[in-house]
């Protein structure tokens, strides 16, 4: 892994390009199949009581590309987010007695293993290792413990080899190198000692994204992982994903940061009510129609908090749409 | 003068009884429940009192003691499953509830009529019944040691040999729990603590971890009870939910998740009690608390030492701040 972070987030590397490429040919269209899907979805409803919060019939995700999940509030992402890691189980989960219909069963398909009622340690054993939206840094460990506990492949968790040091100090050593080159790229290797429950909340960001990179995922999951994080962080953490994918990882996030979404996914999931109603690249389906009805909303393309991109140009173009737009509502 | 040196006395002879002992090793095995875990066993009483039988009932069964101390332990575990198989994969709160049931049945079914030729019932098994075949391991020899203010048997009941072996045994564990604290075992039990979810998307067995905790505490739990009867006789009502309490506080008092925590508690739980009594007995006038009284009047005080340390230094007298086992805000 380098540890140079992209200055730029708009930079497209040479495996930017190849991700892009890979799914250039798909149709645009929801539910469509992937010329190498790593993760495959079928059938997965989830019910809470009388309301359905995910009903997703059919999804891939493409491997090595930064696929990006939408959607408004209340859409169900974090849902399915949980249903396809094993943190909550489909409501169209098979049966033994009773249940749905054989071929309208949830399933899903990580990486050619079935991953779907296997629970989530399982399905963090196979490669998919996700953050959450409310950080989970275990505050009362220090940083460096939070990273050690991360990684995988060591003896020393089994009670019995924990007893005797020389049988798991040689792995912890290695683990502790990784963890502190990690956490140097992620700018927290000044805070190894200190307990995790003092960092800042975009710093327990960081660290529990640094975490997850320790057991070397397959595919990463990451819920929110903008949300709170400073504008300066957000640079770097975007250069981070991004560096993640250059190294062959496939990245699945959900963001409601329209910026960090076009600037650096490959792909766009967008989900509504539960289900998946667009796909496709970025620029595509934010010009959908129903996309921007349904969650954009009309003024999307600009961002309106950032005034460093609020350049002359820009405002005047502004305030010839609005006075445009006046104008219409004057006439009607 | 006299009645402070009787205190002292007093204080001293506590400090090393292999009753305070037992105290240290059931908290021992409490701190690896809650201190490092998180788990809530509001039942530690209940382990001691199933090693307790399993132990006394095997040796007047006639099994030799090696024997009897293992079956002690492994009824400890099989006691830690039936808790933990149902309840450890639901929210921690069950799990006190649970054991604090079960810790009650184990002492109901111990001192039911029912039972009297097998566990003597509510008077118990009397403590010559079984102590033999550990009071002949001794090489202790007879008469009696003095070792500075302390003057006791070499082997009899409650003589050094008793004493000897309850602390090493605290020794030992002490020992245990440092080397499997600091590996990275302890370190993901410490994690579910913090957070189980966490912990699962990481890729460990939360639920298989929280059950090697309970059965290792429950464990050193059932030793605790093997301990605390040999001196003494086994008595179902002597461990009861107020024995879980004394458990607790002894924990707090010294510092959850800390290794040496539980030791200087029970220690400091006994030494405080006598202390109490013994100044209320000296200096407030009989008329006003009789001998009977300021023995209650101590027990209030040691409840009123946990609220004031639970609310001012929740972290004991040896944990760290940053690292309080339980969040009291």
């Amino acid at each position: 892994m380098s540890s140079d972070v992209p200055t730029t987030t708009s930079t497209i590397t040479a495996a930017g390009a190849a991700a892009k490429a890979s799914v250039a040919g798909v149709p645009h269209e929801p539910g469509v199949a992937k010329p190498d899907a790593i993760l495959t979805v079928d059938h997965v409803t989830r019910r809470f009581g009388g309301m359905t919060a995910v009903d997703v019939q059919h999804l891939e995700v493409q491997r090595g590309i930064i696929t990006a999940l939408i959607g408004p509030n209340g859409a169900g992402k974090t849902t399915f987010f949980n249903l396809i890691t094993g943190f909550d189980k489909p409501s169209s989960a098979p049966k033994l007695i009773g249940g749905p219909k054989a071929g309208e069963a949830a399933k899903s398909s990580f990486n050619g293993n079935e991953v779907g009622n296997i629970g989530a340690t399982k399905v963090a054993k196979q490669g998919m290792v996700r953050t959450f939206q409310l950080t989970k840094a275990l505050s009362k460990l220090t940083v460096l413990e939070n990273m050690r506990l991360g990684a995988k492949d060591q003896p020393g968790e089994n009670l019995f080899v924990a007893m005797v040091k020389p049988l798991w100090a040689k792995r912890e050593a290695e683990i502790t190198l990784k963890a502190e080159d990690l956490l140097a790229r992620f700018k927290l290797l000044e805070k190894k000692d200190d307990m995790a429950g003092s960092l800042s909340g975009g710093q327990k960001k960081l660290l529990e994204m640094a975490r997850a990179l320790m057991s070397d995922p397959v595919m990463i999951m990451l819920d929110e992982p903008m949300a709170g994080v400073n504008p300066a962080l957000t640079q770097s953490l975007l250069g981070h994903i991004q560096a993640l994918r250059d190294d062959g990882m496939t990245v699945l996030f959900v963001e409601h940061d329209m910026h960090m979404v076009r600037h650096i996914s490959d792909w766009v999931v967008v989900m509504a009510e539960g289900r998946v109603v667009a796909e496709g690249p970025a620029g595509t389906v934010m010009d959908d129609p129903a996309v921007i009805d349904a969650y954009l909303g009309a003024h999307h393309n600009t961002d309106l908090g950032d005034d460093s991109l609020l350049t002359d140009e820009v405002a005047e173009e502004l305030a010839a749409e609005v006075t445009a737009e006046e104008t219409a509502e004057g006439k009607a | 003068m006299d009645q402070f040196l009787t205190t002292l006395v007093a204080i001293l002879n506590s400090a090393i009884s292999p009753q305070t002992a037992a105290l240290a090793i059931a908290a021992i095995g409490l701190n690896i429940h809650f201190g490092y875990t998180g788990l809530l066993n509001f039942g530690q009483a209940g382990f001691m009192l199933i090693g307790a039988y399993a132990f006394a009932i095997s040796i007047i069964g006639g099994l030799p003691i090696i024997l009897a101390f293992l079956i002690a332990l492994v009824a400890a575990v099989l006691f830690a499953l039936i808790l933990g198989i149902p309840t450890l994969k639901l929210r921690g709160d069950y799990l006190a509830i649970v054991t604090l049931s079960a810790a009650e049945i184990v002492r109901m079914v111990g001192r039911s009529s029912l039972l009297t030729n097998i566990t003597g019932g509510s008077n118990g098994i009397t403590g010559n019944e079984y102590r033999g075949p550990f009071t002949d391991l001794s090489f202790f020899g007879d008469g009696r040691i003095d070792f500075g203010p302390w003057n006791y048997d070499a082997t009899g009941s409650n003589g050094w040999w008793f004493i000897a072996t309850a602390w090493f045994v605290v020794a030992l564990l002490c020992l245990f729990v440092w080397a499997i604290m600091r590996s990275p075992w302890g370190r993901v039990l410490r994690g579910i603590r913090e957070d189980e979810d966490a912990v699962r998307a990481l890729g460990k067995n939360v639920y298989s971890y929280k059950m090697q905790a309970l059965i290792l505490g429950g464990v050193i739990g059932a030793i605790a009870g093997v301990v605390y009867i040999l001196p003494a006789s086994l008595q179902a009502d002597s461990m009861g939910r107020s024995m879980t309490y004394f458990i607790f506080t002894a924990l707090l008092l010294g510092g959850a998740a800390t290794v040496f925590g539980p030791v200087l508690g029970a220690i400091v739980f006994f030494a405080l009690r006598l202390l109490v009594q013994g100044l209320a007995g000296q200096f407030v006038p009989g008329t006003i608390m009789n001998g009977q009284q300021t023995e209650q009047f101590a027990w209030i005080v040691i409840g009123i030492t946990l609220m004031l340390v639970v609310i001012f230094r929740p972290q004991g007298i040896l944990g760290n701040k940053k690292e309080l086992s339980f969040d009291v805000k």
